[in-house]
């Protein structure tokens, strides 16, 4: 079984890859399949959210353990222009580009856990997990 | 290479995606409907999504796209298969086809077209 995998996040190809490959490392942890597709569904907005914003960056997704249960972390950098006030970018409906401004507050409906870190300048990291249980 | 096959039936149009989609094959299907539309003079389009594994805010945004523009060509258009996962994060996500058309399948979807369609000011009624 695969515990890690690295998504190169390039273009809009490579989201629909990021989220097979979320997809299947979520199926093999034990996931039932509508947290696969919830899984999947918020790699594929934060993958967007790179291809929009940042043009380019990565996601790693591998196993965790918590207090006993296992669990999947997504954490998607890239070292693109950053967001300047996270808190409005974070409020639903927000967008400054074509998006409909769902991608990462959405994003965070759909896992357990989700932060966010951005420095202007120098880029954005999101970090987010769902936990088997 | 055509990503998502056309078909014709009728006064109708059915794309059927076959496989998970890109955003250019989804930029690619809007250009090909809007194209067929006017070609073969269709008063309705089904897009039967059933293969997708996730419609996430992009997707949802060019299916709407897609329904609207189309509508502006004079074609109704209805959305079939969302398979209730699918639906489940596209709630989750905060996503709706607010006046698209959506039907359970392709049996539903043409039923539902059917009905859209007579309804239509001028022709016969």
């Amino acid at each position: 079984m695969e515990n890690e995998t690295l998504t190169e996040i390039r273009s809009a190809v490579d989201i629909v890859t990021a989220r097979q490959r979320g997809r299947a490392l979520a199926l093999d942890l034990g996931f039932s399949g509508g947290d696969v597709t919830l899984i999947a569904a918020a790699i594929s907005e934060v993958a967007r959210n790179i291809v929009d914003h940042a043009k380019q960056g990565q996601i790693v997704m591998h196993r965790i353990h918590g207090k006993g249960d296992p669990g999947i972390q997504i954490i998607a950098t890239d070292e693109g222009p950053g967001i300047s006030d996270v808190a409005q970018a974070m409020q639903y409906g927000y967008s400054t580009r074509k998006g409909l401004g769902v991608g990462l507050p959405g994003a965070k409906w759909l896992m357990d856990e989700f932060d966010i870190i951005s420095h202007v300048g120098k880029g954005t990291t999101v970090t987010m997990k769902k936990w088997l249980r | 290479m055509l990503q998502v096959p056309i078909l014709k039936q009728g006064g109708y149009l059915i794309a059927s995606i076959q496989s998970v989609l890109s955003d250019a094959d989804l930029l690619q299907l809007r250009d090909n409907l809007a194209e067929r539309v006017g070609r073969f003079r269709s008063r309705g389009v089904i897009i039967d999504v059933t293969v997708l594994d996730v419609i996430d805010s992009f997707a949802t945004r060019m299916l709407r796209a897609i329904a609207h523009m189309l509508k502006l060509r004079g074609a109704e258009t209805v959305i079939v298969g969302i398979q209730p996962d699918v639906a489940f994060a596209m709630v989750q996500l905060g996503l709706t086809l607010e006046g698209v058309g959506t039907a359970l399948d392709l049996e539903e979807g043409l039923a539902y077209l059917n009905t859209r369609t007579k309804q239509l000011p001028g022709h016969g009624k």
